[in-house]
């Protein structure tokens, strides 16, 4: 039975909701700004927030660590003047205002400091390893979109006020396993099978086509998983409304009810969707490229963790955050680009 | 549901044994499995798998299986720690952001959400490089992570219990932020916190694994599933099993905190019920449907449409079914305007949809003949019969603030019955439909068709969709409650606009609704339904006169009018007409002889 609450509270909390965006509306028209400026100036101001809250996270991060980072970094055998010297070539000699100006003056001019551990610019590091992350992040970002939209869609007609339990309760089944476990896991059973028992595919490395398949469909599973499921509910849910009805009073061919009435209704939903899940797909990347032995930035992340390369973590973690933050603005802008409504105007 | 019905469905008894097991081997594991873990033999080092070694043997030699077994005591209290500091980091922020003043709790919450577009792993990463690539530093960073979805779920829980009528009369009697906190909010949240509590449990035991695969949590010569995960896949072309051993081991167990979580939030209807409902629901479906073969061929004459013998039913959560319309029949004459009036669930909606042919299929819907023109509805119908219903029979909807689809514009949506059915080009269809606006009384109606109906108001959405009727060629146009969501002056403004699209146009109408008066200013014909089934048909002019039905009666009772006492209280229906009371009464037929001695009751006003 469909958990959706009796039609009567529904339409009285869509009424209130409708006059709410309105009021939300009206307020912003006084101020002279349309609903559109409004949502993405408060995106951006978010976005700046969002930046500084990074940096300074990360500038601070020396100061969090506990004892002394020089000498965490280059471990117990070190000589004391390497580790004045090394403290010196960081700049943590001086006194914490001035340290914090040239982090900032560094990022602006694209200097993110020397790494510890390569004795190389953590930007040259970052430069040369970022588009196999951005690759990999990408194109499992894009099988998952093509393969999840049309298997949602599909799953939610077939699936109708009811119809077809069976399918349903199979796919909502596979589909939560799909979810929960992690790419990393996937990564395994995927070698497991491709690479050892059947030997079609290589289990690691990096500089072929074909080094690139495993890694990418691991990736993709589970956000596809997700993304179908989404799709789904949010079809399910427009498939009900009352402006499906009168698409389907007015006996246009399936086509056109499905393609032109549902399916830009849950563009809004898949895309903040789809947003979070390529912000999450960087994440990943990071055991992937492990799993794989993918030189990317996930791999110079763990072992820059695990060498308390500080400089090297600082460069990485600011990267992750401008892909993190850069997508999301992305989302909102084509939001706001292609939403005619009023969905822009929460509070 | 009863705790013991709750204790008894699969999911819980899963929950339980997975958590039995788990339990055990935590308890158990180290002292039964550790001894055959730890010993090293040299010649029988990586070793596939073998009745032996289940799952083959580590580079020392030791057995894979009785270390995966060995594990799950330090791989669940690390799951443990770094879920219990995302728990009370979460209670602690959570609830103190809730009973914040306003301000500062929108920079909290919005710090909040700021940490929360971040992914869970990179937080994790930028806390381990804090606290060291450690078992201890691993609990902290997953731990700490962890907290702000987790305060951010607490505070949305607390904020919705806060809001509440309850909570806020032991405001207005002078309860303290705590004591509200204490005695009213903490019971109310407490099953979606465990819940969470239990999720969170589930995600924290795979990130653990991750981050000790990647080989910054636990370190040799300790190991949990992460851990062996990471030296397994290493001799992976040895031995598969090194590596899928563990991972099998932490799906199982997230599974088993994904099941925990299921059973606290109480069952979904899946399993044997749905087999139960399915069984049940065919078997009535296939007796009621012998009955819907008779009368197919009945005249079509001045009938715009007709429908009789109509029953709706719809299964039930327990797998029967409930009928919700009880055989109505129902003619609509060519111009004619009927009404059709009765309290919510009485089924004069499902009337009308069914009268369309627009029930979802979730509806099963049986009816002896059922006519639209000289179409067979209750038949398969041809892409012509499709095409003519289209264009023929409008729809008016009771909310206008959802019938129109929200993401195309006015006029994408009045062209399409012209474009798609009658064979116009956009031109022509898009002067058709600004006639439409027009003609429901939208000024500057080329403008309006750019526009998307959000920047309508209600008044003039419903307009519109009337207008969306006649850019066919109505012969029948179905409103249901057209004017119920709209205020008084709107709603004249709207019967007017109806009234004139059915004097241009000649269509029938009918007209749903649960105000008697408006119905039968409105209509020629008065339909009054209840519990499914009609009970009586009135001419509406002589609607006070000729009402036998004690619910009728009761109805027009309720109408106060000039002469109404102000002194006496208005009017209700009485209790014994509300429910089912009146089952055994029956319907009153239209040309039913007046009096029948069940009726003659007198109705107390």
């Amino acid at each position: 039975m469909t958990t959706t609450p009796p039609p009567a509270t529904a339409e009285v909390v869509e009424t209130t909701t409708a006059a709410l965006a309105a009021r939300v509306e009206e307020r912003r028209l006084r101020r002279g700004l349309s609903p559109r400026t409004a949502f993405l100036l408060r995106r951006l101001g978010r976005l700046v927030v969002s930046l500084a809250v990074v940096i300074i996270a990360s500038f601070l991060l020396m100061y969090l660590v506990p004892g002394d980072p020089v000498r965490a970094a280059l471990g117990q055998s070190a000589t004391p003047q390497l580790v004045e010297a090394t403290r010196t070539q960081l700049g943590l000699d001086r006194p914490m205002g001035e340290q914090f100006v040239r982090f900032i003056g560094g990022l602006l001019t694209g200097d993110l400091g020397t790494s510890v551990r390569l004795q190389r610019p953590v930007a040259d590091v970052i430069a040369q390893r970022f588009p196999t992350t951005l690759l990999l992040a990408v194109l499992a970002f894009v099988i998952a979109v093509i393969a999840a939209l049309p298997a949602g869609i599909g799953a939610a007609v077939l699936a109708r006020s009811g119809r077809r339990r069976g399918l349903s309760i199979t796919l909502s089944a596979v589909l939560g396993i799909l979810i929960a476990v992690p790419s990393f896991l996937v990564a395994v059973a995927l070698i497991s099978l491709f690479a050892v028992q059947l030997g079609w595919l290589p289990a690691a490395g990096w500089g072929q086509p074909a080094d690139a398949v495993l890694p990418v469909i691991a990736l993709a599973i589970g956000p596809m998983a997700y993304l179908v499921r989404i799709v789904q509910v949010e079809m399910l849910a427009v498939l009900d409304t009352t402006y499906m009805t009168t698409a389907r009073a007015k006996r246009l061919p399936r086509r056109l009810v499905y393609l032109r009435h549902a399916l830009p209704n849950i563009v809004t939903a898949s895309l903040t969707v789809g947003g979070l899940i390529l912000a999450g797909l960087t994440a990943a990347t990071v055991l992937i490229e492990t799993v794989f032995a993918i030189p990317g930035l996930g791999t110079i992340m763990v072992s820059s963790v695990g060498a308390k390369d500080y400089p090297m973590v600082q460069g990485v973690v600011i990267v992750y955050a401008l892909i993190v933050l850069g997508v999301n603005l992305v989302v909102d802008v084509i939001l706001a680009t292609i939403d005619p409504r009023s969905s822009i105007t929460e509070g | 549901m009863s705790a013991r019905k709750k204790l008894l469905n699969p999911t819980s008894v899963a929950a339980l044994v997975g958590s039995a097991l788990l339990l055990f081997l935590a308890l158990a594991g180290p002292s039964i499995w550790g001894p055959a873990a730890d010993t090293t033999d040299v010649s029988s080092r990586l070793l596939g798998a073998s009745a032996a070694h289940p799952f083959g043997t580590d580079e020392l030699g030791r057995d894979i299986l009785a270390r995966v077994l060995t594990a799950t005591r330090l791989t669940l209290l690390l799951t443990l720690g770094s879920t219990l500091i995302a728990l009370a980091g979460g209670v602690v922020f959570g609830l103190v952001a809730s009973i914040l003043p306003k301000h500062p709790r929108r920079l909290f919450t919005g710090l909040l959400d700021i940490l929360l577009a971040f992914p869970w792993l990179l937080m994790v990463l930028f806390f381990t490089v804090i606290w060291g690539a450690t078992a201890t530093g691993a609990m902290l960073a997953i731990g700490f992570a962890g907290v702000p979805s987790f305060a951010r779920l607490v505070y949305n829980l607390a904020s919705s219990v806060s809001g509440r009528d309850y909570v806020r009369a032991a405001r207005v009697v002078g309860v303290g932020p705590v004591g509200i906190l204490l005695r009213h909010v903490l019971p109310n949240i407490a099953n979606p916190f465990f819940v969470n509590a239990a999720a969170t449990a589930s995600v924290t035991l795979l990130s653990f694994a991750g981050l000790s695969f990647l080989g910054l949590g636990v370190q040799a010569p300790a190991y949990d599933w992460g851990r062996m995960l990471q030296e397994g896949i290493l001799r992976i072309y040895i031995n598969p099993l090194a590596a899928v051993g563990p991972g099998i081991a932490i799906v199982l167990a997230g599974l088993v905190f994904t099941l925990v979580s299921e059973a606290v939030a109480g069952t979904r209807g899946a399993g044997f019920r749905a087999v139960a409902a399915r069984a049940a629901g065919a078997v009535t479906l296939a007796s009621r449907r012998r009955e819907s073969v008779r009368d197919s061929a009945a005249p079509v004459g001045d009938t715009a449409a007709e429908i009789t013998d109509l029953h709706i039913a719809f299964r039930d959560a327990d797998g029967g079914v409930v009928e919700r319309v009880r055989g109505v029949d129902l003619r609509i004459a060519r111009g004619e305007i009927v009404g059709i009036v009765g309290e919510s669930g009485s089924g004069k909606s499902l009337t009308a949809m069914a009268l369309a042919g627009l029930l979802g299929d979730d509806a099963v819907v049986t009816t002896a003949s059922h006519r639209f023109d000289d179409i067979d509805m209750a038949g398969a119908l041809t892409a012509s019969d499709r095409a003519r219903l289209g264009v023929e029979l409008g729809m008016v909807f009771q909310d206008p603030l959802t019938s129109l689809n929200p993401a195309l514009t006015i006029g994408r949506q009045l062209t399409e019955v012209p474009e798609v059915h009658m064979g116009m080009r956009p031109r022509a269809a898009r002067a058709r439909a600004a006639d439409a606006l027009t003609a429901v009384g939208i000024p500057d109606a080329a403008t309006r068709l750019t526009q998307y109906p959000h920047e309508f108001s209600g008044g003039m959405r419903q307009r519109a969709m009337i207008g969306m009727a006649l850019t066919g060629a109505p012969r029948l146009i179905i409103a249901d409650e057209p004017t119920t969501a709209l205020d008084v002056t709107v709603q004249r403004q709207v019967m007017g606009v109806l009234h004139r699209a059915q004097e241009e146009t000649g269509a029938a109408i009918v007209f749903i609704s649960h105000d008697i008066a408006l119905v039968s200013a409105f209509c020629d014909r008065v339909i009054v339904m209840k519990d499914g089934r009609m009970v009586e048909t009135l001419d509406a002019e002589r609607i006070r006169e000729d009402a036998q039905h004690p619910y009728t009666k009761a109805l027009i009772a309720c109408l106060p009018d000039m002469t109404s006492d102000r002194t006496q209280p208005l009017p209700v229906i009485p209790p014994e007409l509300v429910p089912e009371a009146l089952d055994d009464a029956g319907p009153v037929g239209v040309r039913q002889p007046s009096g029948a001695s069940a009726h003659d009751q007198e109705v107390p006003v």
